[in-house]
């Protein structure tokens, strides 16, 4: 059972860094509450199943064609949406919240309520310490991996990156030395919903696609960015599998309980939020942001 | 101006002269949703039948079916489905009512048809508060019949049966004389009963129950219940799940090249598209289902042919509305009116052989249980075919088929 915890754990940890770091991101930056972040993951899926099963595109393009699309969408939603009312957090966290009902009944509306199915972009199993995995999960893995160290790169190594932390550390101030902090918090938005889009590409063929898949992560994401501290991308990264190691402990360990293990993720959620706002790494990373 | 006035003038003479000569016919189903499709395609197929054959006859006189399509929205929103209720009586002025899914919603929708009462067939919830009703208080709830499924102790009792016969199956083909099953159950209301009969009967059915397992119904990811499931060393995953985890629990068993059998209650199983949102994995899975091309009655293989040559697709037990139409027109022609009461009195009183089964109503207006006349029939997914293979002596039955053999 060890070894399935492990397992299991690691893998679920990948796709929901994958999405929780980017959720963070932007609110790191330009302080945004995107609730339209899972939206974004939804479309691509949707978009991926377009473009492979009826337009019949590979997988690479029909891939990559997803998640240029969703990030275009996502910054031409940035200007007309959420720009006009950034000064008002609460008026961006209505207006985001809107604009994921909305793409979910155009889902609806265009595809109906049917369950769809992509196939795998790798077919087969393999045994690790006793444990069967799918490719398609290592996969997965490997690209959560790869897309977070990109991440990193950019944020640590290009101008952009600079321009990014520095928006980060001081929005104001950023402001005041000339930069564009509106095309920073653009950039961020367009960096933040690509993660949530390549999520949407490699895990749409483990997952079934439908208009509310949108919904489940969204909850468990809320929940590992309050653990890991609102704005922290490394408290988001270890909250990512922190939570993915707790769903999974709950299943083995409470097999009639496993329904719980959303309501497992928010309880943490909820314990943080009362024991210590900031989050578990949220007043270190402060600092350092 | 005048032009336009005049018009709209015509146009509304023109729908008051059609709603006078039309029995109107309210389908209410989520009609985004592939329940609500068949609600409605079931319903289609039934006008057209009747239409192009001249119309119902009301006490002599022919009279067209005009079928209102009313979106319930329920598997949404339980208000949504109350609100199209009340607009189809009040401001459509339905004359009667077939459809629903959702038991929490068809049980609110019940209350206002039976306010107005009218005649309200339900094709798809099977809570058993919806008969129950019926008998506690038979002069307000009368005018409720049941068409489809059976009610839920009923799919209980239809879908043990057929897990006996699966797991005679593997006794014999695997020489396990108590094989070994994982419940594997969505956490709902609907379920309780059923998980709950399954752990007391399954021992006394000598099989061995490895463990209980409820995710979320939207769950999904399962694979780290079916990771446990394949720990304990279960032969049958006896599944009772409705939502999109059906879909996951396919897939994913058939990703992980598990020996179990998938067999119970896996209502996207039941749908042509479950083969392709498995991504072509649900080899093996098995479930309870109500058409296919077998003779339940004489007319079922005639309508799944036609049903599949219009819609490019099979039915699912929501198309029963073609049933529910063709009860009243039969009900409609013996009585002569559109009375309700009267109509009520023949339905309860009569035998009426549909396309999913041969249907005698009981004092709860539920379908009176008969194996092969009103249980459905099992099926399992075969290379991408649904096959059935239960009840065995309906003829057109196949084989069903164990994983490696």
């Amino acid at each position: 059972m060890f070894e399935d915890i492990l397992v299991t754990g690691l893998i679920n940890g990948g796709v929901y860094a994958l999405l929780a770091v980017g959720f963070s991101l932007v609110f790191g930056v330009a302080r945004i509450v995107n609730i339209a972040h899972t939206a974004f993951y939804m479309l691509a899926a949707y978009c991926f199943y377009a473009l492979l099963v009826k337009a019949h595109f590979g997988f690479a393009l029909a891939g990559l064609t997803a998640v240029v699309a969703v990030v275009a969408l996502s910054v031409l939603s940035y200007k007309l949406v959420i720009e006009p009312v950034r000064e008002h957090e609460s008026a961006v966290l209505i207006a985001t919240i809107a604009l994921a009902l909305i793409f979910q009944e155009l889902m609806l509306f265009s595809f109906g309520g049917n369950f769809l199915g992509i196939p795998s972009t790798l077919e087969g199993t393999v045994t690790v310490i006793g444990v069967k995995i799918a490719y398609q999960r290592l996969l997965i893995l490997a690209v959560a991996a790869l897309m977070l160290g990109a991440t990193w790169a950019l944020l640590y190594r290009t101008r952009l990156g600079l321009a990014i932390r520095a928006t980060a550390n001081d929005l104001e101030v950023a402001n005041l030395m000339g930069m564009n902090v509106q095309r920073v918090a653009m950039a961020t938005v367009a960096i933040s919903v690509a993660l949530a889009a390549i999520a949407g590409v490699v895990v749409a063929p483990v997952f079934v696609v439908d208009p509310f898949m949108w919904l489940s992560p969204l909850v468990t994401m809320l929940a590992i960015v309050v653990l890991g501290g609102l704005g922290s991308m490394k408290g988001s990264l270890i909250g990512a599998f922190i939570i993915g190691y707790v769903e999974a402990i709950t299943v083995f360990a409470l097999p009639q309980g496993s329904f719980l293990k959303g309501a497992v993720a928010l309880s943490i959620m909820v314990i943080v939020l009362l024991v210590r706002p900031e989050g578990l790494f949220g007043v270190s990373f402060e600092e350092e942001r | 101006m005048l032009r336009s006035v005049l018009f709209a003038v015509l146009a509304a003479a023109a729908g008051t002269a059609l709603a006078q000569g039309a029995i109107k016919i309210a389908i209410l189903g989520p009609m985004a949703f592939v329940q609500g499709e068949n609600h409605w395609a079931g319903a289609e197929m039934a006008r057209d039948e009747i239409n192009q054959a001249g119309g119902i006859s009301v006490g002599g006189k022919k009279m067209q079916i005009e079928l209102l399509r009313i979106d319930t929205n329920e598997i949404q929103s339980v208000p949504d489905a109350t609100n199209a209720m009340e607009r189809a009586v009040s401001r459509d002025k339905a004359d009667f009512l077939i459809g629903g899914f959702r038991s929490e919603a068809v049980i609110a929708m019940q209350e206002i048809a039976m306010d107005y009462k009218k005649i309200f067939l339900g094709a798809g919830a099977a809570h058993s508060k919806l008969g129950i009703n019926v008998e506690q208080n038979y002069d307000r709830y009368k005018y409720w019949f049941r068409l489809a499924p059976t009610k839920d102790v009923d799919l209980a009792k239809t879908v043990f049966t057929i897990l006996a016969s699966v797991a005679a199956q593997i006794r014999k083909d695997m020489n396990k004389p108590a094989p070994k099953v994982a419940i594997l159950a969505e956490k709902a209301v609907w379920t309780e009963a059923l998980v709950a009969a399954a752990q007391k009967n399954l021992p006394a059915m000598k099989m061995e129950v490895v463990g209980t397992w409820q995710p979320s119904a939207t769950a999904t990811d399962v694979t780290a219940e079916l990771s446990a499931i394949e720990r304990a060393g279960a032969d049958i995953v006896f599944t009772i799940l409705s939502g999109p985890v059906g879909i996951s629990v396919g897939r994913q068993m058939g990703e992980r090249s598990m020996k179990a059998i998938a067999f119970g209650i896996n209502v996207e199983a039941q749908k042509d598209g479950f083969w392709q949102a498995s991504a072509g994995k649900a080899n093996y899975v098995a479930t309870l289902d109500t058409y296919s091309e077998v003779e339940v009655t004489p007319k079922t293989v005639p309508f799944v042919k036609a049903f599949k040559a219009r819609y490019n697709k099979s039915p699912t037990y929501n198309a029963a509305s073609y049933d529910g139409i063709m009860i009243l027109k039969a009900a409609i022609e013996s009585v002569g009116s559109m009375d309700a009461d009267k109509i009520v009195t023949y339905i309860e009183n009569n035998v009426h052989v549909g396309t999913a089964g041969t249907d005698t109503f009981d004092k709860r207006h539920d379908l009176v249980w008969a194996p092969g006349k009103t249980t459905g029939i099992g099926v399992q997914w075969q290379n991408g075919e649904k096959v059935p293979f239960w009840p065995p002596q309906i003829k057109g039955m196949k084989s069903f088929k164990l994983p490696g053999h």
